[in-house]
């Protein structure tokens, strides 16, 4: 009887737990907003052909630096593009590569990370290349894989990748190094259950809410520093629009024209801003030590 | 006796730490025939839980022999010994971590079912019926383990350990972490299943009265060491060795009118990093003299099947 009930009330009236994610997740209103916006900027980034005003690469030379107007809401820059729809179409690049560097560097990290915390043997070998590449400052090695690589988008999504794979191994580690001592990962043992399975059902699954977390702070990290890489002229080639490339080849009349700069790093801001926003709102939730205070 | 289904030999374990050698297991050797209850007890760091995770190969040993059905477990190359994982199960101590989060009980207990092929072609029947085995419902199988209470959680465990059909259940503590009323019926299940399917059981435990209660044969540890082995019976009514009778002596027994002098051991188990010469118990030992300190005692037998391991017959020498 006490079945029927308990059952039945769990299928009525209780919220889906995508439902209740959320409704957790936006407890804070700074988490909130900060999903609203990066939500708008992506959504602009989608719809990129059907939201700017004009084309991204139509020159007016005499409309050239113009300061924000009614018909250049944001200005325009040197060869009279619009900044607004330049921003708007290199949010496709910018966020583009962040979402490919997330991609790649959490898969490769991940198989890495849950190797190193299971198979002793692999232990010393992944984590000291995985700290030999995490002593060389970030940049310095982005430019340098870059460098050999050859500028293009493709490229720097790998060189960005090798740079931050080896913080996702460290995460993925240090939580499976945790679950792995776990009795329900003995059991599977007990059980003869196969390496591969033990560490894709019990744990992968179970140091899947700190991978979360820190794919969004590896998004942000990648958005800026692609926009860092292209400023220093190492990245995407200048012709395609990014932040990057646009403040890289607007820097020369920023005295004059700042909204050429000024803009594009805003949206830099925002977006690496409520990325690690979001980030942060997500490991507290899920961090069941901070789950109460909340 | 008849041929004994799991013997262990001079089994031993050692860390390697930073600060030195631990010697978790020294020198241990017991038998369990099919269908026996056996117990395994000693104080938190006596080395208990090891030796049942050695005899399940889920660490390695560092010395002695661990045979089942007359096969040497310990030489078997990790992939041929699947065909032993299921014939010994394990039911753990922590039944809030002995399950998968993230599982259904269904997946939890089907995975036992697949890694060994087993009742494919009726795997939702059987989950089904492993479950009211153990006195849950069928419906439960579509549940995460914290839908459920630690006892109902410990049946789950239980259930999963049966999937395989096992001839031998490893039982860590498996009531400890469990209400006293709860504890009972745990128990009570264990030793139907156990009646029922004709199990064998090493039953870990630090609590004597379960241990009596449950099991037919039973090896007193401390500090990774045997100290007494033999019937349940013998061993508890007539311990031969120090340390029995002042762990028996240290248990609560709801007996008003029973002897009231309690013998109380001081202090706490050594560091098994650096065990005490000779004795290992002889730094707690009431009865220690000197020669304790440098000869260790071995297990010297008092009558058919029960072992102690002192210099000293308490009973000829009469109580001291």
């Amino acid at each position: 009887m006490m079945d029927i009930v308990t059952m039945s009330r769990n299928s009525m009236s209780q919220p889906s737990p995508i439902h209740l994610f959320f409704k957790r997740l936006f407890r804070r209103k700074l988490v909130f907003i900060a999903t609203l916006v990066l939500g708008i900027i992506v959504l602009a980034a989608v719809l990129a052909p059907w939201v700017s005003p004009f084309k991204p690469d139509a020159i007016r030379m005499a409309r050239r630096l113009k300061p924000p107007n009614d018909i250049n809401w944001l200005g325009t820059d040197e060869f009279g593009r619009d900044i607004l729809s330049r921003m708007i179409f290199g949010g496709r690049a910018s966020l583009g590569i962040g979402a490919a560097v997330v991609l790649l560097s959490m898969s490769v990290g991940t198989v890495f990370g849950l190797l190193a915390g299971y198979v002793k043997g692999l232990d010393a070998l992944i984590m000291r290349l995985a700290d030999a590449m995490m002593a060389l400052p970030d940049i310095l090695l982005a430019i340098f894989l870059v460098a050999i690589l050859g500028p293009s988008s493709g490229n720097v999504v790998l060189a960005l990748s090798i740079v931050y794979a080896p913080r996702v191994v460290r995460v993925v580690r240090a939580s499976t190094l945790v679950v792995s001592e776990l009795p329900f990962v003995e059991a599977a043992r007990a059980l003869g259950v196969s390496t591969f399975r033990i560490l894709r059902v019990h744990v992968l699954l179970n140091v899947a809410s700190p991978i979360l977390v820190q794919a969004t702070f590896i998004f942000a990290y990648a958005v800026l520093a692609e926009a860092g890489l292209s400023f220093l002229g190492a990245g995407v080639p200048p012709e395609v629009p990014t932040w990057g490339t646009m403040i890289a080849s607007g820097q020369q009349y920023a005295d004059d024209s700042f909204w050429v700069v000024l803009f594009p790093g805003l949206a830099i801001v925002l977006a690496a801003l409520s990325l690690q926003l979001i980030g942060d709102g997500l490991r507290d939730m899920l961090d069941p030590k901070l789950r109460k205070a909340l | 006796m008849t041929k004994p289904l799991l013997v262990v030999s001079n089994l031993s374990k050692e860390f390697v730490t930073s600060k030195g050698r631990l010697r978790a297991v020294e020198d241990v050797s017991f038998e369990i025939a099919a269908g026996e209850a056996f117990g395994l007890v000693g104080e938190s760091g006596s080395g208990k839980s090891t030796i049942g995770r050695l005899v399940l190969r889920l660490i390695a040993s560092s010395g002695g022999q661990v045979r089942f059905d007359g096969q040497a477990i310990d030489a078997l190359p990790e992939r041929k010994l699947k065909p032993f994982r299921a014939q010994a199960q394990m039911v753990f101590q922590d039944p809030f971590a002995s399950l998968n989060p993230r599982l259904r009980v269904r997946d939890i207990i089907g995975e036992a079912l697949d890694t060994h092929a087993i009742a494919q072609d009726r795997r939702t029947e059987r989950i089904g019926e492993l479950l009211e085995m153990v006195g849950l419902q069928k419906a439960h199988a579509d549940r995460f383990p914290h839908e459920f209470s630690g006892g109902q959680r410990q049946r789950i465990g239980i259930a999963r350990a049966l999937a395989v059909e096992p001839k031998l259940i490893i039982a860590d503590e498996p009531v400890s972490a469990l209400d006293v009323s709860v504890q009972a019926q745990i128990i009570n299940l264990l030793q139907d299943l156990r009646a029922r399917f004709g199990l064998a059981l090493l039953f870990i435990s630090h609590d004597l009265d379960i241990v009596e209660l449950l099991c037919e044969r039973v090896a007193v540890l401390y500090l990774g060491r045997v100290m007494e082995i033999g019937p349940t019976e013998r061993v508890m009514r007539h311990p031969r060795h120090p340390y029995t009778r002042a762990l028996l002596a240290a248990s609560p027994k709801a007996d008003p009118d029973g002897p009231k002098a309690r013998r109380l051991i001081m202090g706490d188990i050594p560091s098994p990093l650096d065990p005490p010469s000779g004795c290992v118990f002889r730094t707690r030992c009431p009865q220690a003299q000197s020669l304790c300190a440098q000869e260790r005692p071995l297990l010297r037998q008092e009558q058919e099947g029960h072992q102690f391991a002192c210099h000293f017959d308490l009973a000829r020498e009469g109580e001291i």
